[in-house]
């Protein structure tokens, strides 16, 4: 057990480690420090005082140190492009992105349980057929095209939803919140939908496949002889049990959620972390860049040491076999 | 003798023969979703590879681009010509040559990083599954980590760090960077796939076999183990063709894909998306209802090879 957990531990250690030196090197070969701060007339001694200043003309192993010593304080220098603290910027774009992805994660839910629900007791019929079918444009349409698609029909021809920006929002503290505001909730509509086209698909097909096969089940079968409801014996006992899986993909695809919003704010113009991202891909904002890359890493291993303990705690047949090796 | 004096073409023909008469070939036009889903695929990569003969007019060359022709509605709207089936887009290029051309910029992309995912993710799983011990297990590692990673977001980081390393890179440069960021998050799988079925190969006699008279271990991998360890590659690959189209049209759509000089689907998009709220919807919708037709119809052959290719299925 322990040995387990320590293992994944150093695992994710080193896949932390490993993101934080290729941000490490980004800084170190593209562009230099020294000219972005003194401009191009400095002169020599200006550099190099400068340079000592900054402790580059220490060795590459303490250079690399003192960057993960700052990146783990959450420091990654000023923004090329804006000329402010990258965690300050960072920070005013994080409530936005958790936002539309939390709501999407939301949406995925409840209309994706019931939908499969549906389509696995409705099997063969032409309605569920035709849900099954449209699953398949759910996974094989790629985001941003579904995203503009839905800007064309609601936002150009019927004006219904606004499809730019996150309207107006409320300050709580350190967090922003468009969730408190109508206007806030209709600027999330149509991101938030597109969003969680994949993952409403994805967990619509799961539950189908999982109710099917729990509706074979002998339990099932008995819970019917008792003369139970067909309300009490699908909502009541067979979803309950299909759930756990739906669970746990649900967990794990939180993160892909906050990855894919990096292509729906671009289509939305939603002001989250993927928008700065792309933007200082675009501007070449090497500290913008390294801050995006070491925080989303942090977020999937997190997410993935989490889910691989929680694992580990429900299922006790990983507890023997971990013991057997 | 006479069959012998000439056995090459006699052998392929019976090949040929034989693929007509098997069963992939009937449960393929048995199949009305594979065959429709082949057409589309055709005309498709034959628009796309034959561009200069078929497209109506030339969307680069410069001279015969006329600002009178900018934003022409399709040839049955009003106000459309019937020059421009299509419609125009806000440079007075044709719609139609447009997409050809951008589909051929997709395809090549596509394909390109599928084969170098392929030759990667292929060599590395061979490595895994036959020499075992400590390089399986690091192999696996790294496989493992790069799974608990979307592709797109692996493909987008690379891109992007790929740019700011080459900020002047020209464009040559720029599809290289491309091709590697897709490639570089597809191999997983063939990885996978290849090490799980070489684990299975590596204890066949024939293997022992060539061992025992003195063959190399380079030498089995590749001429004896390789050759049986590729039909699901090919399954894969089929799949995997679409969403490598899917990953480049994502990136060039946000911006850090192909260079601009060479628009593929996703630039068409992109720079149809800023004209959308004008009302001219033409200009995105067909390059993106493209793109769409062209993953599904590879999808529904996908998964229409994989259940020939599988005999439990049958």
């Amino acid at each position: 057990m322990l040995v387990f957990i320590l293992r994944r531990m150093l695992q994710a250690l080193v896949v932390m480690l490993s993101v934080a030196f290729i941000a490490f090197m980004l800084f170190q070969y593209v562009g230099d420090p020294v000219n972005n701060l003194l401009g191009q007339d400095a002169t020599e001694e200006q550099r190099s005082a400068l340079r000592k200043d900054l402790g580059l003309d220490r060795a590459f192993p303490v250079q690399f140190a003192r960057f993960v010593v700052n990146a783990a304080q959450g420091e990654f220098g000023i923004s090329l492009r804006q000329g402010r603290k990258v965690s300050t910027l960072i920070a005013e774009c994080l409530p936005a992105t958790l936002e539309l992805a939390l709501v999407a994660a939301f949406i995925a839910l409840v209309f994706g349980i019931p939908l499969g629900v549906y389509a696995a007791l409705r099997r063969g019929r032409a309605t569920a057929q035709l849900l099954m079918t449209g699953t398949l444009f759910g996974v094989s349409l790629p985001n941003f095209v579904i995203g503009i698609l839905l800007i064309w029909i609601f936002a150009v021809e019927l004006k219904w939803l606004p499809s730019f920006g996150r309207g107006e929002v409320v300050a709580l503290g350190a967090w922003t919140s468009g969730l408190l505001t109508r206007d806030g909730l209709l600027h999330l509509v149509l991101p938030a939908v597109t969003l969680s086209a994949f993952q409403l698909t994805l967990i619509m097909r799961l539950v189908r496949a999982e109710m099917l096969e729990v509706l074979r089940t002998d339990y099932i079968r008995f819970a019917r002889a008792r003369g139970l409801t067909d309300r009490s014996v699908y909502f009541g006992h067979a979803l309950k049990n299909t759930l756990v899986p739906v669970i746990t993909i649900t967990g794990l695809q939180l993160g892909s959620l906050i990855a894919f919003a990096i292509i729906t704010e671009q289509v939305f113009q939603w002001p989250g972390m993927g928008l700065l991202f792309i933007q200082a891909v675009q501007f070449a904002d090497i500290p913008v860049m390294a801050a995006y890359l070491c925080l989303i890493s942090l977020i999937f291993v997190v997410i993935n040491l989490g889910v691989d303990l929680l694992y580990f705690a429900v299922d006790p047949r990983l507890r023997v076999e971990g013991k057997a090796h | 003798m006479a069959a012998d004096a000439d056995p090459k073409p006699t052998l392929s023909a019976s090949a040929l023969r034989g693929f007509f008469d098997g069963d992939v070939w009937h449960s393929f036009r048995s199949s009305p979703m594979a065959v429709g889903a082949a057409l589309v695929a055709l005309v498709c990569m034959v628009c796309a590879l034959l561009a200069e003969l078929v497209a109506p007019h030339n969307p680069f060359d410069l001279a015969t681009l006329e600002l009178m022709d900018s934003l022409k509605p399709p040839a049955w709207l009003e106000g459309g010509e019937r020059k421009f089936l299509l419609g125009t887009d806000g440079q007075g290029r044709d719609i139609l040559s447009a997409l050809m051309y951008g589909t051929r910029i997709s395809l090549l992309v596509g394909v390109a990083s599928v084969l170098l995912s392929i030759a990667i993710g292929v060599t590395l799983g061979l490595l895994a599954g036959f020499v075992g011990g400590r390089v399986d297990a690091f192999i696996m590692r790294v496989c493992d980590v790069m799974l608990s990673f979307p592709s797109i977001l692996v493909a987008l980081m690379i891109s992007g760090v790929g740019r700011s390393l080459f900020p002047q890179a020209p464009d040559a440069l720029a599809f290289v960077v491309l091709v590697l960021a897709i490639a570089l998050t597809g191999w997983v799988q063939y990885a996978r796939t290849v090490r799980g079925s070489t684990l299975v190969e590596r204890h066949k006699e024939y293997v022992q076999a060539a061992r025992v008279i003195g063959v190399g271990s380079l030498r089995i991998m590749r001429r004896h183990v390789l050759p049986n360890v590729l039909g699901p590659v090919l399954v894969l690959a089929t799949i995997q063709v679409a969403s490598a189209i899917i990953t480049e049209a994502t990136l060039s759509f946000l911006g850090v894909g192909v260079p601009v000089t060479s628009p593929s689907l996703g630039t068409l998009i992109r720079n149809g998306n800023d004209t959308l709220f004008s009302g001219e919807w033409w200009i995105t919708a067909w390059p993106s209802l493209t793109l769409v037709l062209i993953t599904l119809s590879v999808n529904l052959l996908g998964d229409w090879l994989r259940d020939a290719l599988n005999p439990r299925l049958r």
